[in-house]
Order: C-alpha cells, then sequence, then structure tokens
C-alpha cells in the first residue's frame, strides 16, 4: 500500500512539473537586419519578464553592435573604447556579413538599444523598447 | 628641364612649405584602423580622348597611425604612377588669383563576393591597390586590411558600384613614411591613367563620414576642347549670391574661358602632364559648396558639344528631369574625334565635425 501510494505521489509529481515547463513564457524570437548602418526596426514592444532572442543580421561590409540597456548602458558604451567584446546578455558585435544572436530577458523598466561604434549612434543607429 | 621651369618648380616647392595654403579638399573616404585621425587628401583627374587622368595628392597626417583613403574610379587603370607636382597649384593660381605675397600659395602639393585586387603599387610611402568589386566585397576588403569605414559608407559604396565596380585604396605606411622624413600636411601626388569612356567626377564621396549639416567645400577644373556641359548644372556667381544667407548654392561656375597659353605650359610642363594638347583648350572652374547632406550626386561632363551630360553618370535618376542620357556617352569613335581633355581638380575646404569619426 505504501510503494502504491510513493508510486501516484511520484507520477503526481512528475505530471506537475510537466504542467509547469508547458505554462512558462516562450522565447520570443525577434530578427533584426542592418542595411546601410540602420536597424529594421526603430522600436519594440515587450512585456514584463519577457525573454526576446534577438537574431541580428548585418548585411553591411562594416562591423556594427546590437546593445540593449539602460541610458546609462548606452552611454558607458558610447564613450567606451572596446572595438570588440565578448558577447553578454544583449550586447553584441556582428560583423560584416554574419548573424549573431542574443537572448535578453526584461525587468519592468523601459530599455534602449543601439550601435556604438564611432559614429553609428549619432547617425541613427538605435531604438527605443517599451515594456508594458 | 629648362632653367625657367626648374625655378617655377622651386619656387612653388618653397612657396608650398612656407604659404599657409586654402585648405583643400579630402578627396577619399575611408581612414585608419578604427582610429579617428583626420586626413586630408587632395584630389584632382584629367581626362584626354577617352584617357582619364587622376591626379591625387595624399596628404600626410602623423607619424604614428596608418590611413588612407578610398577613390572611386570609373574604369580600371592601366597604371598607377607618382602625379606632377605642380599641376593643382597652378590650376589654382589661373581660377583664384590671390594677393601678390601670397601669388604661389597652395597645398603641399573574405566573403561570397570578394573584392579582386587588380593593381598593387607602392608610391613613395603610400601603399596603393585597386580593386574590382561591388560596394559590400569592396567594403569588406577595406575592413579586412585595416581601414575605418564611417557608418554612411555601405550606402554610398554602393553608389559608386552601381556604376564602375573599381575602387583605389591608399594608405601611408608609418615606417616609410617615419624613414622618408615625411612631415604632417606632406603631400604625395599620385597619377592614375584611365581608359573610359565615360568620365565623371566623384562628388558625393567628399561628404562622405561627415555630418548632414557639414559644409563641403571644393573645387573642380575642367578642361575641354570645347565648352562642356554638366549636370547638375551649375549656378552662375551672381545667381548664388542671391540666395538668402545661409542657403548653399551646391555648384556654381565660376569660370568658363579659354584656356591660356601659359596655363597649358605650365601643366605641360609638370611630370606626366605631356599628353596635354598646348592649345586650343576651354577651362571651367566650379566650386562645390553645399551641405553634406545635400551632396547626393557627382558631376557628369558632356565635353562633346552635344550638351547632353548623362544623369547616370551624376549618379541621378536616369528618369528624372535632367536631361537624358544619349547613346553618344557610349560611342568611343566620338569621343576619339573630338580629341577630349577634362581636368578636373578638386581643392578647397572640407569642414567637418570628426569627432569619433574619420575625416578623409
Amino acid at each position: 500500500m505504501v510503494r502504491r501510494v510513493l508510486a501516484l505521489s511520484v507520477v503526481a509529481v512528475a505530471a506537475a512539473a510537466c504542467s509547469r515547463a508547458t505554462a512558462a513564457p516562450a522565447v520570443r524570437t525577434v530578427p533584426i537586419r542592418i542595411h546601410y548602418s540602420a536597424f529594421s526596426l526603430s522600436h519594440l514592444d515587450v512585456v514584463p519578464g519577457q525573454t526576446v532572442r534577438f537574431v541580428v543580421t548585418n548585411t553591411d561590409p562594416i562591423a556594427h553592435e546590437f546593445i540593449v540597456g539602460d541610458e546609462a548602458v548606452q552611454v558607458a558604451h558610447e564613450l567606451g573604447t572596446e572595438a570588440y567584446h565578448p558577447p553578454r546578455p544583449g550586447e553584441i558585435t556582428i560583423r560584416a556579413g554574419e548573424t549573431v544572436a542574443t537572448t535578453y530577458t526584461f525587468g519592468d523598466q523601459n530599455l534602449l538599444f543601439g550601435c556604438h561604434l564611432p559614429g553609428h549612434y549619432a547617425y541613427g543607429m538605435r531604438g527605443t523598447i517599451s515594456v508594458s | 628641364m629648362r632653367p625657367l621651369r626648374l625655378a617655377f618648380a622651386i619656387f612653388v616647392g618653397i612657396l608650398t612649405i612656407v604659404v599657409a595654403a586654402p585648405a583643400w579638399a579630402c578627396g577619399g573616404l575611408v581612414n585608419s584602423n578604427g582610429s579617428v585621425t583626420l586626413v586630408r587628401t587632395t584630389t584632382m583627374a584629367a581626362y584626354h580622348q577617352g584617357v582619364e587622368h587622376y591626379v591625387t595628392s595624399f596628404e600626410f597626417a602623423g607619424g604614428k597611425g596608418e590611413f588612407g583613403s578610398i577613390i572611386p574610379l570609373p574604369g580600371v587603370p592601366t597604371k598607377v604612377i607618382r602625379g606632377g607636382d605642380w599641376t593643382l597649384q597652378r590650376l589654382v593660381q589661373e581660377t583664384q588669383p590671390q594677393p601678390e605675397a601670397f601669388a604661389l600659395a597652395a597645398t603641399g602639393a573574405a566573403a561570397a563576393e570578394d573584392a579582386k585586387v587588380i593593381l598593387k603599387t607602392e608610391i613613395d610611402a603610400l601603399d596603393i591597390v585597386v580593386l574590382e568589386g561591388g560596394g559590400t566585397a569592396v567594403g569588406r576588403w577595406a575592413s579586412e586590411h585595416g581601414f575605418f569605414l564611417p557608418p554612411d559608407a555601405p550606402e554610398v559604396l554602393d553608389f559608386y558600384a552601381d556604376r564602375s565596380p573599381i575602387f583605389m585604396a591608399v594608405r601611408f605606411d608609418a615606417t616609410r613614411a617615419a624613414e622618408q622624413g615625411l612631415a604632417d600636411g606632406d603631400g604625395t601626388p599620385v597619377h592614375v591613367v584611365i581608359p573610359t569612356t565615360n568620365p565623371w567626377v566623384p562628388l558625393r564621396i567628399l561628404g562622405l563620414g561627415a555630418a548632414a549639416d557639414a559644409p563641403v567645400e571644393a573645387g573642380v577644373y575642367l578642361l575641354t576642347d570645347v565648352r562642356p556641359a554638366t549636370l547638375p548644372s551649375p549656378l552662375s556667381p551672381g545667381a548664388a549670391s542671391a540666395l538668402p544667407e545661409g542657403v548653399r548654392p551646391g555648384l556654381v561656375l565660376e569660370a568658363s574661358q579659354p584656356a591660356s597659353p601659359s596655363l597649358l605650359a605650365d601643366l605641360r610642363s609638370d611630370k606626366g602632364m605631356s599628353w596635354l594638347p598646348s592649345s586650343n583648350m576651354w577651362l571651367s572652374y566650379l566650386r562645390v559648396d553645399a551641405r553634406a547632406g545635400d551632396l547626393d550626386y557627382d558631376l557628369a561632363v558632356d565635353a562633346s558639344g552635344a550638351g547632353r551630360p548623362a544623369p547616370v553618370a551624376a549618379g541621378l535618376d536616369p528618369e528624372g528631369s535632367a536631361p537624358a542620357a544619349g547613346a553618344s556617352w557610349f560611342v568611343p569613335a566620338l569621343w576619339a574625334s573630338l580629341a577630349l581633355v577634362v581636368l578636373l581638380g578638386v581643392a578647397g575646404a572640407l569642414e567637418r565635425r570628426r569627432v569619433g569619426r574619420p575625416a578623409i
């Protein structure tokens, strides 16, 4: 009897775990194309806690960046001297002709994205992300 | 060299060093290994009987970093040699007389689609590579070889590659520059010989990397057998001066006159310029004064007398309001019979706010 109860409990726990996995929010994929030093989107809406996988394709013959963050992050990169840096969530370098993905989980704060290679942000390589 | 010409050359050389010259246009586009070194180049081109003679003076801008330019060309060059020493300066004198004390003031002198290297050479401290390829291929080659391209470069490279997939990449070798004792501002003239039936003068490249509201100022010299027609059509000096303050005219035809015998003689006496006819030439001087953001065209020249410069050669929409491009542009026999000579000198100043971006 005890063994039967234990077995049912295990099955119940496993079923609950599977149920939770199925209900978890799916990762949203957002493709972005860079052409003539311009992102293919200038604004994105996400929901709090959402995880987004950005797949960024650079069709230009020059490198670009895709940096997600608040204004302080953008300023830090704009003033930085790192031409290429290791990929971090929401921060990637996309060399000429490459496609690079990065995954970022949003909180409840509106953010910005942009490229901070010399002159690129001022040229218009930037956009906004609204979290609501 | 005859004594008089030697004296002239020495005089020009001395004044080149001593006298502060009017700033020359920046003729190229890309720059150094990710740095933001300011680079200025002096550019000139010439055409004669279907052959373009393109002369550019690259100005050395520092002893440590490498820097250079990429110049779009209308065709495949047959040779790249060291240019003459005073051609640009002499043209400036002809149309912009200076006060006597400054009479000879002038400047010192792997991708799916790979760019194909069709010519490599060295001239003094310059490494020169002529490339054939689309805008993307040439841009990748430049990036992979240490050139830093500003963000508008991809679009501008395609703008030129759509008409001619030939580009010339030029870079100072810092080691050779040091060995040769180059100082900041020293110029090295380069003469490119390009057979072509479709000459045009690159103007849009002058604004590359500049803010949209930055002024681009340059001078374009044309020396032709007959009075040429250009596209875009320039304003007269009177019309330009009548514009409201702050409005830049774009192109102004400052001079249009028979070339003087003394000008032709002086130009012919310069190194590599003996191909130039000694008489019966027409000199035009066009001044470029535009916002970088408005300079989205090149200068098409019809020196055939037909008066039909090609919109395509100017980088304009062939369906636009400009005069239709005639088939005569592409008839070599016509060009040969007209004995076309176009001399172009690009001079002036490209004033840019260059913080955080390259200037050429």
